[in-house]
């Protein structure tokens, strides 16, 4: 539980941090919240050379409305998340999942753009913000690009960031009165989610199902279809590939999808 | 007005509440100046043979003035301490040829700092030779690995009898079976394993996060070979223990070996990964439970055979089955009671004692089993346990196992519980949801159970002084560790004397100071350590009565004890008197007294858990537990309440959720607390604790124990409701924990018998 050797730089702007990762390459990690990040390198599962820290870049901590949309910087914690009135009123599912991120503590220190860019399938917000359809804004040397929620999360614990690229905000459709539900299954409050489901109207994510979060197109195909809720849901495992370990097997994590995602959906229903 | 039985609040939290608690870690004692720093090289595999170990590399990094075998500091393998074990089970401190368990210790490396110890010994070179794992116990009885070959079995320890009974069950109606899992846990302490060691004048010096200083001497004098003269043990702040720090782990000697051989001081905090690997586990029973009756509900034979997971070395937890097998016939009258026991050694962390450390194993095996009882002849679970209780006694009842239960009415606990919890409310409200195909199902479980507590030792030290300046001073041999024994015992020398509880100090663990004491562990402190600082305490204001009836010219008779001015007087004339600092001037007043209990206590009690368990995906969450537990006369209610809302938080964590894991190559599944799951506070209903109190006659305070009654009394109440909330679905048992996914597959495999 100590880790290797690093060196460690507190970034000074965005470029500094753009430059600093085009300087180290893969040898860098950046860190925000460090929620994700310490407990890898105490373990020593990560060994960068270079820790570049963003944590006081208080240009990636907001909340804003713009337009249609409602933009978060990528540094800004999961308590203003939780305790943000826009999002309350415009993005409901948002601050209801970020409450669920792990304890009081972590939602204090971890940050939105942190926890998305992980990439872990088991982790709340990347479902989140797949079922709201959200868009990601990276900046690299190149320049900045926009990159669509189902193309961001690529692999286990892999998104579309590259390692010489910063996320910079995320991007939430509002939706204020659409139906929504977040159904997590865990052993305890603060655990990840052995599986968990997001819906937004009749878009349904699935958490831990796969190597990345993923949409359940065969239940949004259904529903599409005219399918209840109940028949619709029987279709939640199609498509998945949930690992087995020791909190459950594929066969129940594909029965918790069925069962979680019925739920969502009436709740959904109900909102 | 006296303070006993009332809520004092605790003198100790102000200091950890703000300056905090002084660990092993956190000393800045003078002597520690310049200490290195001891990174331990751990077994990466569960079994091998060491071939080689290359230190060179470690040696080259920055930092490094040591790295160290068991070559190196001359440990050789001793035989295990308890007599009773096999002692052809060699062991020393650092693995000399064979590895047994992932984390077993191997070498040391030897840091300036302490974040230089890993880097190096990751460079610690180790060839291994693979050998077979032995995790399945019954792989393990069955001898076909050897961990020990010199020792030609895997069998520590067994006791019982030869041949199982043939005819024990003759004349039963109705006989049920059931092998039951007690499974391994951790201890996982907020303050993790650690020591110091420094040479002093010759002397070697430790810190030893501990629960028995006296304890963790001897061991260490045993493992380096050194007299007792020449080690004293300090005991810092110790941030939870719950049985796996009693005395001294070979871990521990091995930083005092070091200390020794490099002759500078040394210190070691270990990692929580490392905690999780290498601290002692606890439980890992495999019992097989036979009941046999009528289908009147009485029960005329139990038998228990019990196999023990040792772990990889034998330790306290190769003897624990004895505790169990005193323990089995429980609260009951049964008629005959048969139990076998056997511990052998696997290829996993060695097991010790774990908050009750043999007796929930007991408990949980009859609590169980007569519910498997009781379904099988349809019979409510109450009524069966009502059915074969003992009746109350005063005079103290022997057992089918020997055991001399002191003072008891079981059936008063039980009835309080089931009054408390609305019994029959709750079986309404149960077969209400079942009636309407709700998901939502609802489980109650019972359990009715009676520990031993103070076994071991049965005596206990207080030396208690009055000063001139008017405060006491309490030297104590218990050991602290977050019970609140400042405060309780302070409470005890305050009653008799009047001298204000912020006057008192209690101090312990330092055996230079207090070369005699027990420690705290069996639930012992209060009976014993408590009973010694009263019995030292009035023998104190007798030798004041003496010496006032000198100085005030009265006959002794006359002298009474006059608290108000923390002193005495004349009987009748108040203003004739002295305060005990006015004669504490004149000559010190001081007095070491050794109290010895005429026997262990025996508490009792009976929890009610209400579970509701979602009948679609498998999860069980506790809503409530009612708890009765007697543990005689309560000091201070609100020491007694945390130590049993602790105790219910752990054992109903283990009904639940928690579990030590391997996976078949012997590799720790559980090693962080990321995956080795507690519940917090967030997971748990407000417990509804219920009071009884049945005194004991053992002790002036009529006090027995009760730190352990939680995870006794709740880990069957709460498994029994998990499985009673299904059980009209065709499930018959789940094994702990009962997981999601465990009950899910158990209601999978009964509707497809059905």
């Amino acid at each position: 539980m100590i880790p290797a050797p690093f060196s460690y730089v507190r970034a000074d702007s965005v470029d500094h941090v753009l430059s600093l990762l085009v300087e180290h390459g893969d040898e860098a990690k950046v860190l925000a919240g460090g929620q994700s990040l310490l407990p890898i390198l105490k373990m020593r599962l990560a060994r960068p050379e270079v820790v570049v820290d963003i944590s006081r870049l208080s240009e990636l901590a907001y909340v804003r409305v713009e337009g249609d949309e409602v933009a978060i910087g990528a540094a800004t914690r999961h308590r203003e998340v939780v305790d943000s009135a826009d999002l309350q009123r415009d993005v409901p599912l948002l601050p209801y999942v970020a409450s669920l991120v792990g304890d009081r503590q972590v939602r204090h220190r971890g940050t939105f753009g942190g926890s998305l860019v992980h990439g872990d399938p088991a982790a709340d917000l990347p479902a989140a913000v797949l079922a709201l359809g959200a868009t990601f804004v990276i900046q690299g040397p190149a320049g900045r690009r926009e990159v669509p929620a189902p193309e961001f999360f690529q692999d286990y614990f892999q998104t579309a960031v590259g390692e010489d690229e910063l996320l910079l905000e995320i991007r939430v459709p509002r939706v204020p009165g659409v139906g929504w539900a977040y159904e997590k299954f865990t052993r305890r409050a603060n655990d990840w989610a052995i599986v968990a489901v997001a819906a937004v109207d009749n878009r349904v994510a699935l958490a831990n199902m796969s190597m990345t979060p993923m949409r359940a197109v065969a239940v949004e195909a259904a529903l599409a279809g005219g399918a209840s809720a109940a028949q619709a849901a029987q279709a939640a495992a199609e498509g998945t590939s949930p690992v087995t370990d020791m909190h459950a097997d594929e066969e129940y994590r594909g029965h918790l999808a069925r069962v979680l995602t019925e739920r969502a959906l009436v709740t959904a229903a109900g909102r | 007005m006296s303070i006993m039985g009332t809520r004092v609040v605790r003198v100790e939290d102000p200091r950890l509440l703000t300056t905090g608690a002084v660990y092993t870690e956190d000393l800045r004692d003078p002597r520690l100046t310049g200490a290195l720093h001891l990174t331990f090289v751990r077994a990466p595999m569960a079994h091998a043979r060491i071939l080689s170990i290359q230190t060179a590399d470690a040696l080259a990094f920055p930092g490094v003035v040591a790295v160290l075998t068991a070559a190196d500091l001359g440990m050789e393998p001793m035989p295990p301490a308890m007599p009773m074990f096999t002692q052809t089970m060699t062991t020393s401190l650092l693995a000399t040829d064979t590895v047994r368990f992932v984390g077993d210790a191997v070498a040391v490396v030897v840091t300036e700092t302490a974040y230089q110890g890993q880097d190096a010994a990751d460079h610690v070179h180790v060839e291994y030779d693979h050998l077979p794992a032995l995790i399945d116990l019954r792989e393990a009885a069955s001898d076909a690995v050897l961990l020990y070959p010199q020792a030609g079995t895997n069998t520590v320890f067994a006791m019982g009898p030869a041949e199982l009974d043939p005819e024990l069950f003759a004349g039963c109606e109705v006989v049920v079976t059931q092998e039951i899992v007690n499974q391994r846990v951790a201890a996982a302490p907020l303050e993790g394993r650690a020591a110091a060691a420094t040479i002093e004048d010759g002397r070697l010096i430790m810190w030893v996060s501990t629960q028995a200083a006296q304890d963790a001497k001897g061991a260490i004098c045993r493992w380096l070979g050194i007299e007792p003269e020449t080690l004293r043990v300090i005991t810092p702040d110790v941030g939870g223990g719950f049985g796996a720090k009693i005395g001294a782990d070979p871990d521990h000697a091995v930083v005092g070996a070091v200390a020794r051989h490099l002759g500078r001081p040394v210190r070691w905090t270990e990692t929580r990964s490392e905690n999780m690997v290498a601290m002692t586990h606890g439980r890992g029973q495999l019992n097989t439970v036979t009941i046999g009756g009528k289908r009147d509900g009485t029960v005329l034979a139990y038998r228990l055979e019990i196999l023990q997971d040792a772990g990889a070395q034998p330790r306290i937890g190769a003897v624990l089955p004895a505790l169990t097998t005193l323990m089995a016939p429980a609260v009951y009258a049964f008629p005959k009671v048969e139990v076998k026991a056997r511990s052998v050694v696997t290829t996993t962390t060695p097991t010790a004692a774990y908050r009750g450390a043999g007796r929930p194993e007991a408990t949980h095996a009859i609590e169980r089993g007569l519910d498997l009882f009781a379904a099988e002849i349809g019979m409510d679970p109450g009524e069966v346990r009502r059915t074969n209780l003992l009746p109350a006694f005063t005079e103290p009842h022997t057992t089918a196992t020997g055991a001399v239960y002191d003072t008891g009415d079981y059936a008063v606990a039980l009835d309080k519980a089931l009054a408390a919890s609305d019994y029959p409310a709750l079986r309404a409200e149960q077969e209400r949801r079942r009636a309407a195909g709700e998901e939502k199902l609802l489980g109650i479980g019972l359990s009715v159970y009676v520990e031993i507590t103070g076994q071991a030792p049965a005596s206990e030290i207080a030396d208690v002084e009055l000063r001139p300046d008017g405060s006491a001073r309490v030297l104590t041999g218990t050991s602290p560790h977050g019970q609140g024994h400042a405060t309780a015992w302070a409470m005890l020398v305050s009653e008799e004397t009047g001298v204000p509880m912020d006057r008192i100090t209690v101090e312990h663990g330092d055996t230079d100071l207090i070369p005699v004491g027990g420690g705290t562990f069996g639930s012992r402190s209060l009976q014993q350590g408590g009973a010694a600082v009263r019995q030292a305490t009035r023998e104190l204001v007798e030798l004041a009565r003496q010496r006032a009836a000198d100085l005030l010219e009265a006959n002794p008779d006359d002298i009474v004890v006059d608290t108000a001015r923390a002193g005495v007087h004349v009987a009748g004339s108040p203003d004739a008197g002295v305060s005990f600092a006015e004669l504490a001037a004149k000559e010190p007043l001081q007095v070491h007294t050794t109290f010895t209990s005429p026997g262990p206590t025996f508490p009792f009690g009976a929890h009610v858990a209400v579970v509701e368990v979602d009948v679609r995906t498998g999860k069980a969450r506790l809503e409530r537990l009612i708890a009765v537990d007697d543990a005689g006369t309560i000091l201070n209610p609100l020491l007694a309440e945390g130590q049993r809302h602790g105790g219910y938080a752990q054992g109903v964590a283990q009904a639940l959720i928690e579990e030590v894991r391997y996976d078949p190559e012997g590799n720790p599944e559980t090693s962080t607390l990321a995956t080795y799951p507690f519940l917090g506070i967030t997971d748990v209903p407000s417990f509804e604790p219920v009071d009884m109190a049945t005194p004991t006659p053992y002790n002036t305070l009529g006090a027995k124990g009760v730190g352990e009654a939680g995870t006794i009394g709740a880990t069957p109440a709460v498994h029994n409701a998990v499985i009673d909330a299904v059980a009209h679905l065709g499930v018959r048992h789940i094994d702990m924990p009962t997981t999601p996914m465990r009950v899910w597959s158990a209601l999978r495999a009964a509707e497809a018998a059905s």
